[in-house]
């Protein structure tokens, strides 16, 4: 049997609500299938799951609030036996709130309030201890109906059972102007610790977009308007291109050391309609090629905005890309997202007075590219020579 | 087929003299007497002195004489009356024939079986009666093992004899009048086997204890109790990850050990639930062990001084507080 637990959905979460189960006791799950929506402060994300299996209990009720790496249910793996369902109705990991929405902390082996009646050491079975805690059962208020008066674990189920029966509050729906308010604190909590953290430095390079936007022109005739590919992509897939020969720009800083990532999973920077930002990831940009890429992307930005993310987009981005040219900006120098270590801006595509190879000035569209990258994990001189592969990885769109 | 524990010893050591020539049977009165429990009647007719070897009262001597002559290629199955005077030949069986592939480097191994009777219930006195399975079982260089049912009894030998070290197998004499059907006998000498399956205690227990669990496992289904009965069958290697399977599937665990409780086998298992699966327990543990007084002759004392199914039926209700 495995726990299907509560990720890290960013690096700042440490807790979320859960809004509804997607799955029921005894249905057969498969790996990527998302069981449960859970509600983030930045959005109401699909949390999926990675291994095949047979939902075994549910532990967690809609409308409470879990900590990261709780356990909502557990799966009977492909293979194993099946073990009885306890109960039809999900069990609750327990009513008592404000203990379950404080970060797991070590215990103090022996909590007076339990543990100890009259100064003597209540007794409690080892079983029925650790289910206790699995449930967030609060011990004191279960009574002891085994040996010598123990609390044993037929105890702490039936508590369980009657914490579950109770009735369950709606789920409050979050309006718009709080899940604003918990968007900015999101932001402002991981962009604090970015600039606390790390040590950011900044380059850019103008980037002649005459060639790529050519190509994308030619490609896109014969498309129908849905079909048609933003240049946007073919900057996304030349900063994957480019990373390929610098993965130390493509990974996560943990635990005072990098580790690169092994595939380039973009994170797109999505403003929100009732402002603020969430930068989802765009998997494997490398592999892929660009009508799909603009499928994918269209997608991302729509469910962004319907609030209906996966719990992997969240977590996975592995670099950060954000595109302010819409917006009419000449660059864009962007704060990274930890534990990622780079992030890409892109300022607005415009003809702009450019000096030709043979000497001569012509209006061309350019853009300025820009890298903030983290001094603890590459140097600048790494950083320059990214930037110079994204330059001329856009002058050979068809090799995109 | 239907056979007794005596007639599938008999039949498994009549096989094993068949098939390699190799193969000797040693021991007192196992051949003119036909042995203490009638387990090798007829056998020195049909294969005469010089394999059939009745031993004087000397167990040093002729266990000795056992380990020298497999060491010296032959096969034999040497058989102590009782465990209870196999204390005169612990030095043969612990510090020779445990010992000697790691003292002679690996140059010699010692491919010998012990058969041993063991137990009590027969009134045959203290000096005739007492379980010492653990004296061995706490010997690295030993495999000890405790056929509980017919078709261990049949099938634990000829696993024995594939052995290239010793061997010691412990005979209940309660058993050996126990009959039963048995299809198939070939097994390992490695595994605990699940005698009855259940889910709110697991009863553990080996050799002669194991049909007082079944029929106190009976009882307690009458009461509404599900016990699981676990036969360790090996005592040394313990097959620990059968025990600690079944603990955390019942979360409750009584064990059954003829031995006297201090320093038994019992609290060998129960040491090694506490280290494996402290947190599936649900209630301390209990054992049910003899009496910590020599095995009485008085057939009421010594009922008295044995586990029996009524105590552990009282050791069961108090894991789960019926």
């Amino acid at each position: 049997m495995r726990d299907y637990t509560l990720p890290s959905l960013g690096a700042d979460m440490d807790q979320g609500r859960l809004i509804e189960w997607l799955v029921q006791p005894g249905d057969p799950v498969h790996k990527g299938q998302a069981l449960a929506v859970v509600d983030t402060s930045k959005a109401a994300i699909e949390v999926e799951i990675w291994f095949d299996g047979v939902v075994g209990e549910l532990r967690a009720a809609p409308g409470q609030m879990i900590p990261v790496g709780a356990v909502m249910a557990t799966i009977v793996a492909s293979g194993e036996a099946p073990e009885p369902v306890a109960a039809a109705a999900p069990h609750s990991v327990g009513q008592a709130e404000t203990e379950l929405t404080e970060r797991p902390t070590p215990r103090p082996m022996a909590s007076a309030s339990h543990l100890e009646v009259g100064g003597v050491r209540r007794r409690v079975s080892p079983a029925a201890r650790k289910l206790a805690e699995e449930r967030g059962v609060d011990l004191a208020a279960v009574s002891g109906t085994g040996p010598l008066g123990a609390v044993t674990l037929s105890d702490v189920e039936q508590a369980a059972a009657e914490l579950a029966a109770r009735p369950t509050p709606p789920v409050e729906a979050v309006g718009p102007a709080e899940r604003q308010a918990l968007v900015r604190q999101a932001i402002a909590t991981a962009m604090s610790r970015s600039k606390r953290e790390i040590p950011h430095y900044y380059l850019s390079q103008t980037i002649p977009m005459a060639r790529a936007v050519d190509w994308l022109t030619a490609q896109n005739t014969g498309r129908s308007i849905s079909e048609r590919v933003l240049i946007a992509v073919v900057q996304l897939k030349a900063v994957a291109r480019a990373l390929a020969d610098f993965p130390q720009l493509n990974g996560f800083f943990i635990d005072g050391a990098f580790q690169p990532a092994p595939t380039v999973h973009i994170g797109v920077a999505i403003s929100l309609r009732q402002g603020g930002l969430v930068a989802p990831a765009l998997h494997d940009v490398a592999a892929k090629d660009m009508p799909q890429l603009m499928r994918e992307l269209s997608d991302l930005v729509a469910r962004t905005r319907a609030a209906s993310l996966r719990g992997s987009e969240l977590a996975d981005p592995t670099i950060t890309v954000t595109n302010l040219g819409d917006q009419g900006v000449e660059a864009a120098f962007g704060i990274i997202s930890p534990p990622q270590v780079a992030l890409v801006g892109f300022g607005r595509i415009a003809p702009r007075p450019w000096v030709s190879e043979d000497g001569t000035v012509a209006a061309v569209p350019t853009v300025t590219a820009s890298l903030a990258a983290d001094h603890r994990v590459t140097d600048g001189h790494t950083g320059a020579m990214f930037l110079t592969a994204l330059y001329d990885c856009l002058q050979r769109p068809e090799d995109l | 087929m239907r056979m007794s524990y005596r007639e599938a010893v008999r039949e498994a050591l009549h096989e094993a003299l068949v098939r390699d020539p190799r193969v000797f049977l040693m021991g007192e009165d196992v051949g003119r007497y036909g042995g203490s429990y009638a387990m090798s009647k007829g056998f020195y007719d049909e294969f005469g002195p010089d394999r059939i070897r009745d031993a004087p009262l000397s167990e040093l001597g002729f266990v000795g004489a056992g380990v020298g002559a497999a060491m010296g290629g032959m096969r034999p199955i040497v058989e102590v009356m009782t465990v209870n005077f196999s204390l005169l030949a612990l030095d043969q069986i612990v510090n020779m024939a445990a010992l000697y592939r790691h003292m002679s480097g690996g140059q010699f191994s010692v491919p010998v079986v012990f058969r041993m009777a063991t137990g009590a219930g027969r009134q045959l006195a203290a000096q005739h009666s007492h379980s010492f399975e653990n004296w061995y079982a706490h010997v690295p260089g030993l495999r000890v093992v405790a056929p509980a049912t017919i078709a261990d009894a049949r099938g634990m030998l000829p696993a024995a004899m594939a052995y290239s070290d010793p061997v010691v197998i412990f005979e209940h004499v309660g058993l050996y009048n126990a009959e039963g059907d048995v299809e198939e006998w070939r097994c390992d000498l490695e595994h605990a086997a699940i005698r009855r399956p259940g889910t709110d205690v697991s009863i553990i227990t080996y050799g002669g204890s194991l049909p007082k669990a079944l029929s106190a496992a009976d009882s307690l289904a009458a009461e509404g109790i599900d016990a699981e009965v676990v036969d360790l069958r090996v005592l040394r290697p313990l097959d620990r990850a059968a025990i600690a399977d079944s603990v955390r599937r019942t979360h409750r665990v009584v064990v059954v050990d003829e031995g006297w409780r201090t320093g038994s086998l019992a609290g060998e298992v129960v040491a090694g639930i506490a280290e494996e699966c402290l947190y599936d327990l649900d209630a301390p543990p209990r054992r049910v062990c003899s009496e910590e007084v020599p095995i009485p002759y008085a057939k009421h004392l010594e009922e008295a001084a044995l586990p029996q199914p009524d105590k552990i039926v009282a050791a069961v209700r108090e894991v789960t507080n019926a």
